[in-house]
C-alpha cells in the first residue's frame, strides 16, 4: 500500500520529541505486541479483517471536510497509517512512526464515534484510534499539555492541579455568592445520606467558579437534598482515558465512585461535561469489569430536563432572540440524551434555533477526545479543522451558542474567536438561572 | 478436466468454504470472549434494529446522502448473492447430480443480474482509481478481490452466451467460482460473514448500552 502522503505544517512537542529520541525499537515491538495480544480481542481483529476499505467513513469526518477534504484526515486514512501497519509488521515500528501515530490519534482525532456510524460495517474506528492512544501512551508518547493532565491526575485526583484547601475554600466562596441570589441556599460537603452527590471537573474549581454558584442556587430552588465531596473524588473528568493511560483513569474512576459509596447518596449528578460522562459511565466501569457504575449517574442535560419536566424549576423568562446549541458527542450520539437537550433548550429558550445536522448527527466542536488538551502547539491545525462546524454555527443566526459540556464550551469559544462569529459561548445553567423562577420565600428580603 | 473442475474440485471448494467459514466465526466468538465487553453488551432487539436500518436501502441517513452508491452497491450485492443461487443451469446440474432442485429465474432476468454484477465491479474500480480517499488505502489485495469477484460473472455471461471456446470458457467459469468460495472465509470477502456480527455488535453498543442509535 502507498504511504499518504501527510502535508503539516511543523508542530514542535517537546514531550513527542524527547520521546522519540529514547525509544527504541525492542521496546517499540515489545509494547505493541502486548497490548494487542493481551488487551484486544474480537473486536479488533473482526474490524480489521472486515474493513473492505471503502472509504464511505471520510464524509462522516470533521477534520476531512474542513480541511479540503485531504485524504491525510479520512477516518480509514487514520486507520491505515497506524493500526493496520503495527498489525502487519508484527510491532516492528521506528519511534518516528510511534511519534506520527501520536500525533493522529491524539491530536487529528476527536473519538467522536461519528464514522462508526457512517461504516456500513458498524465498524467502530474510533475504538481502534483509542488502542493506538493505548500503544502510545504505554511507551510514553504522549503529547506534553494532555500528559500534564495527566500527571495531575495522578499526583491530586483532580484534572487542574487544584490542592484540597483551594477547593473547599472555592465552594464556601461560592456558597456566598449563591446566598446572594438565595439568602438560604447551602452548598452541604460531605452530607453522609443525601440524595445526590453532585460532582464536576478540574476546571470549574480552577477557572469557572460561577457554575458551583449557579447549581447552588438551582439546588436550593429545587429542593433537593445535595452534597458535594470535600475530598478528593470531587473531580469526574479523565484526560487517562484519553491519553489511553486507563490505569489512572481506573484509579480517578474508581475514586470518584467510591467517593460518591462513601457518602452514601443516592446518585451521582454531573455538571455539563460530555467526557467526564463517557469516563464514569463507559470507559471507567468497563475497564475495571464492573460494567456498569455502582451508583447512577446521571448527565446535567437529564438533570435539567428532570427538573423542568417535572416542574421542581419554573421557566418564568424565557431568553431571547435566535440560541443555538452544540451537541456533544459523548452525551448526545454516544449517550442519546439529544431529545432533552432540545428540550430544555426549547423551555428556556423564546427561540431555538437548532443545527443542521442535528443530534447524534451533528458534528463534533473538534476540542473533544482530548485533542483540546494537547494544548497551544496543536491549536493551529485543530480550530482549522473546526471549519465545517463554524458554518453550521453561522447558519444559524444565533446570539448565543449553548455548550452543556466543558470541551465544547471551549472549543466552541476558539471557533467563535477564530471564524469572527461574534456569538457568545454559555453552558446550560447560565441560561437556566436566568429563566427560573426563585419563589417569593426564597428571595432575598427587602432591608 | 472438466470432469475434475465440475467432480471433486466442487466438493472441495464447498468444505473449504462451509468449514472456513465455521472456523473464522468460531475464531472470532472466541476472540471477543476474552474482551469483558462484548457479549455483556449484546442485545437482539438492538442488533436487529440496526440490521433492519442497514439491509434496506435508504433506511438510514447515510445512504440518502449518496444515492448513486446505494443503488449501485445494493443492486450489486443483491445480485451477486441471489444470481448463482437460483440459476436455472446451476439448478439443472444439481438436478442431475442429487435430484434436488428449487424456484429458478428465468433466464433472461439472471443475464441482466449477471451485468449488474459486472457493472458494479466496475463501478467499484472506478471508485478505487478515482476516488483519493479510496485510492489511497487501496493496494494490490483489493484488485485482487475485485477480479476474484468479477471473474465469475465475466466467464458467465461469455459461457452462457457461447460468444467463444465454450468449453474451455466453462471451466474457467467453474474454477473461478471456486476460487471466489475458497476465497471468502480467507480474504476480506469475509465481510460477508463477519457484517450481521459488526453491525449486531455496533448496534448494541450504540442501542443498548448507551441509549442511542447507529442509523
Amino acid at each position: 500500500m502507498r504511504p499518504t502522503i501527510v502535508k503539516r505544517e511543523p508542530v514542535v512537542d517537546d514531550a513527542l520529541d524527547q520521546c522519540e529520541a529514547r525509544l527504541t525499537e525492542e521496546e517499540i515491538e515489545k509494547v505493541i505486541n502486548e497490548v494487542i495480544d493481551k488487551e484486544t480481542g474480537g473486536r479488533l481483529w473482526t474490524y480489521v479483517n472486515t474493513c473492505i476499505h471503502c472509504g464511505l467513513c471520510a464524509e462522516a469526518c470533521h477534520w476531512f471536510i474542513s480541511n479540503d477534504r485531504d485524504v491525510s484526515f479520512a477516518p480509514v486514512t487514520k486507520v491505515k497509517d497506524t493500526i493496520w501497519v503495527m498489525l502487519e509488521k508484527k510491532g516492528k515500528v521506528d519511534a518516528a512512526f510511534i511519534k506520527r501515530c501520536s500525533q493522529i490519534a491524539h491530536t487529528e482525532c476527536n473519538l467522536c464515534r461519528r464514522c462508526g456510524m457512517y461504516c456500513p460495517f458498524g465498524i467502530d474506528i474510533a475504538y481502534m484510534l483509542l488502542v493506538v492512544r493505548r500503544i502510545c501512551a504505554k511507551l510514553g508518547m504522549v503529547p506534553l499539555y494532555l500528559q500534564d493532565t495527566v500527571h495531575s491526575h495522578a499526583a491530586t485526583m483532580n484534572q487542574m492541579w487544584v490542592k484540597p484547601d483551594e477547593w473547599i475554600d472555592t465552594l464556601q466562596w461560592q456558597e456566598e455568592e449563591a446566598q446572594g441570589y438565595v439568602p438560604s441556599a447551602r452548598l452541604p460537603l460531605e452530607k453522609e445520606g443525601a440524595e445526590i452527590m453532585y460532582s464536576v471537573i478540574g476546571p470549574e474549581p480552577k477557572f469557572l467558579a460561577q457554575l458551583l454558584g449557579n447549581i447552588t442556587v438551582i439546588m436550593k430552588v429545587a429542593g433537593l437534598d445535595w452534597t458535594m465531596p470535600a475530598t478528593a473524588g470531587w473531580d469526574n473528568s479523565n484526560m487517562a482515558m484519553y491519553s489511553g493511560d486507563f490505569e489512572i483513569m481506573a484509579r480517578v474512576e474508581r475514586l470518584h465512585h467510591e467517593t460518591a459509596q462513601r457518602l452514601k447518596v443516592k446518585k451521582i449528578v454531573m455538571g455539563e461535561c460530555g467526557h467526564a460522562f463517557r469516563g464514569a459511565e463507559y470507559d471507567g466501569p468497563t475497564w475495571m469489569g464492573w460494567m456498569k457504575p455502582p451508583i447512577p449517574i446521571v448527565h446535567a442535560i437529564e438533570f435539567y430536563y428532570d427538573l423542568i419536566k417535572s416542574g421542581k424549576i419554573k421557566i418564568v423568562k424565557k431568553a431571547e432572540g435566535p440560541i443555538t446549541s452544540q451537541y456533544p458527542c459523548n452525551v448526545i450520539r454516544n449517550a442519546g440524551l439529544g431529545s432533552k437537550l432540545q428540550y430544555i433548550m426549547s423551555a428556556v429558550c423564546e427561540n431555538f434555533v437548532d443545527l443542521i445536522p442535528n443530534d447524534r448527527h451533528a458534528f463534533c466542536c473538534n476540542a473533544g477526545g482530548g485533542t483540546i488538551n494537547c494544548g497551544p502547539p496543536w491549536k493551529k491545525l485543530r480550530v482549522q479543522s473546526a471549519r465545517l462546524q463554524s458554518e453550521n454555527f453561522k447558519r444559524t443566526g444565533a446570539h448565543t451558542i449553548v455548550t452543556p459540556c466543558h470541551n465544547c464550551h471551549s472549543g466552541v469559544e476558539d471557533i467563535v474567536d477564530k471564524y469572527k462569529l461574534g456569538m457568545h459561548v454559555k453552558f446550560f445553567s447560565e441560561l437556566l438561572i436566568e429563566a427560573m423562577e426563585i419563589p417569593e420565600h426564597l428571595k432575598p428580603k427587602e432591608e | 478436466m472438466y470432469e475434475f473442475v465440475s467432480g471433486p474440485l466442487v466438493w472441495i471448494a464447498f468444505a473449504i468454504f462451509v468449514g472456513g467459514s465455521l472456523y473464522k466465526i468460531y475464531y472470532m466468538l472466541s476472540n471477543c470472549k476474552k474482551e469483558n465487553v462484548v457479549f455483556p453488551h449484546m442485545s437482539l432487539k438492538h442488533s436487529l434494529a440496526s440490521l433492519v436500518h442497514w439491509v434496506i436501502p435508504f433506511n438510514n441517513q447515510y445512504m440518502q446522502k449518496r444515492p448513486i452508491f446505494t443503488i449501485v452497491s445494493f443492486a450489486f450485492h443483491i445480485c451477486l448473492v441471489l444470481t448463482p443461487v437460483f440459476l436455472l443451469a446451476h439448478l439443472v446440474l444439481l438436478d442431475e447430480s442429487w435430484n434436488i432442485s428449487w424456484f429458478n429465474i428465468p433466464d433472461g432476468i439472471a443475464d441482466w443480474m449477471t451485468i449488474v454484477v459486472i457493472i458494479g465491479c466496475i463501478f467499484f474500480l472506478y471508485r478505487r482509481l478515482a476516488d483519493p480517499v479510496v485510492k489511497n488505502v487501496t493496494d494490490g489485495s483489493d484488485y485482487l478481490l475485485l477480479a476474484i469477484t468479477a471473474l465469475p460473472f465475466i466467464t458467465g455471461f461469455i459461457a452462457y452466451h457461447q460468444l467463444f471456446a465454450y468449453k474451455t470458457i466453462l471451466i474457467i467459469h467453474i474454477l473461478a467460482g471456486e476460487i471466489m468460495l475458497i476465497a471468502i472465509p480467507f480474504t476480506r470477502l469475509s465481510h460477508m460473514l463477519f457484517f450481521v456480527f459488526t453491525r449486531a455488535y455496533f448496534g448494541s453498543e450504540q442501542g443498548h448500552v448507551k441509549n442511542s442509535k447507529d442509523w
